[in-house]
């Protein structure tokens, strides 16, 4: 460029165009919170629900193509009991670090991917009733000298996944650990097979799912932090269909809903690492 | 190989459906920012006003120095939540690699157009073509052929960059493949797929790039 120009204007409009995204997404969450979502909802007819497809036995595509997993069979369950239907639903494919976006942006009813409550995500989500129960857990190689969490210092390298809660964990307990984040869980629990790290830390659930199907791997840690709870997640202020989720759950627990989902949805998976239901389902409490 | 070949098979629908929303996003903003991305690099070439020349250069600036991550939240997140517009993970996907695809094809075609000699509009307008003849049949053909290695190159980096659209909920021929990954356990299978995928897909385009470059040196 024959004249340069001073670099500030451009630094001013940037910063300016920065504000004025933020102001955007305040303005748009404050919003459209009064509407009756169960009304809307049955206008539509049909429920958007937020789902993994990549984590089985919890949000998985099966051989058909069709969304799978313990929280789909509690997703349809809440489709066929709110539309009459359970195929009245479309799922939406979500990623671990994307989830509180697509509720606050309305692009989703309810989300129903392996959600943690913790007192951060309550700040921006409402959580219905619990679900299932969950810890974290640290998996590492059979062959691996780590044979609990104290193994971890000394320069060795954990891996995490972006935006979970083993990544808050070990940020704010254990801030000497090293840490390996990745985006996907394929990525990571590749990495952990490459050799990229020396241990894995995640959702004891997953855990105990990927051990049972990958030999050679041990669990060494498999109750770690405050046994959290996973619970569906809906929009900010959106207390009808929380309300609604909570009295169907208490209603799904005294029909054993959730024992029986764990037998066909979680035992395949577990194998015999988990010994006792109660371990990881919580039947409306 | 058997057992790969028999595991992509059988996944084929799925890959297949991956695929089609990888291709129909990178195909969409191709074809707008050709479009987009020529007009806009005309109006930079011969339009000398200080105000269209910031705002061209500043919206070339922001889609280079944000990243193409940040304008798919943007799209997709930001923009329906202040405005209630209901814009699909595919519609956000779209909009923002063409967007992105415009601006850096108008600097390919600006770029183009100022390395025509000052001499060949002399020349043209000494044999008396009007401004559409002239830019028509003796600058646009000439520009073009300095354009098309670029304009190639562009198009690429935009197929290799729409895996990014997972973010808004596509489920691109990628994320089918990380799908169906975690149900077979099946990584080498899925990954060296990926690779010959993309390499089919692309190499072609960069052969013919460097194809074209050579001739018309």
């Amino acid at each position: 460029m024959r004249h340069p120009k001073p670099l500030l204007p451009f630094l001013a409009a940037a910063v300016l165009f920065g504000f004025g995204l933020l102001a955007m997404v305040n303005v748009g969450c404050s919003r459209r919170n009064d509407a009756d979502s169960l009304a809307k909802i049955k206008n539509r007819g049909k429920v958007v629900v937020g789902v993994f497809g990549d984590k089985p036995p919890f949000g998985y595509i099966d051989r058909q193509g069709r969304n799978a997993g313990y929280d789909v069979v509690l997703a349809r369950r809440i489709a066929a009991d709110l539309l009459g239907d359970e195929n009245k639903i479309e799922f939406i494919t979500l990623e671990a670090a994307n989830r509180v976006a697509f509720l606050q942006s309305n692009k989703v009813d309810i989300i129903l991917a392996n959600f943690t409550r913790t007192p951060e995500r309550a700040e921006k989500v409402d959580f219905a009733k619990p679900y299932m129960k969950v810890a974290l857990g640290i998996v590492a190689p059979d062959a691996s000298p780590v044979s609990a969490l104290a193994g971890l210092g000394g320069g060795r390298t954990l891996i995490v996944n972006k935006g979970t809660t083993a990544e808050a964990y070990f940020t704010k307990n254990y801030p000497e650990i090293k840490l390996l984040k990745f985006d996907q869980n394929t990525e990571a629990f590749q990495a952990l097979k490459d050799g990229r790290g020396d241990a894995l830390a995640h959702d004891n659930t997953l855990l105990f799912a990927w051990a049972h199907e990958n030999k050679g791997f041990k669990i060494v840690e498999s109750n770690l932090g405050n046994a959290d709870v996973i619970a569906p997640a809906v929009k900010k202020g959106d207390t009808v269909l929380r309300a609604w989720i909570d009295a169907k759950i208490d209603r799904l627990a005294a029909e054993h809903f959730f024992l029986n989902a764990f037998q066909t949805e979680l035992h395949p998976f577990f194998g015999d690492s988990v010994r006792n239901p109660d371990d990881v389902i919580i039947e409306g409490k | 190989m058997l057992h790969a070949l028999e595991l992509l098979w059988q996944n084929a629908p799925l890959l297949l459906d991956g695929l089609w929303a990888t291709l129909g996003i990178a195909a969409a903003a191709t074809f707008f920012s050709i479009i987009g991305g020529a007009l806009l690099g005309m109006m930079r070439a011969s339009w000398n006003n200080a105000i269209v020349q910031a705002a061209a250069r500043a919206y070339l600036e922001l889609f280079r120095v944000i990243p193409i991550l940040v304008w798919l939240f943007v799209f997709f997140f930001a923009v329906p939540a202040a405005s209630s517009l209901d814009i699909s993970g595919t519609l956000a996907a779209v909009t923002v690699f063409s967007l992105w695809g415009a601006s850096e094809m108008s600097d390919i075609v600006r770029g183009a157009l100022k390395t025509i000699p000052q001499a060949q509009y002399d020349a043209g307008r000494a044999i008396g073509l009007s401004g559409a003849q002239l830019h028509l049949r003796v600058i646009l053909p000439q520009a073009v052929r300095r354009m098309l290695p670029g304009a190639i190159n562009l198009v690429t980096r935009i197929i290799k960059t729409t895996s990014l659209v997972v973010i808004v909920g596509v489920v691109d021929v990628v994320k089918r493949s990380q799908q169906i990954i975690e149900r077979t356990k099946e990584p080498f299978v899925l990954y060296a797929f990926l690779l010959l995928l993309f390499f089919a897909l692309c190499h072609p385009l960069s052969r013919l790039s460097r194809r074209l470059e050579k001739r018309f040196n």
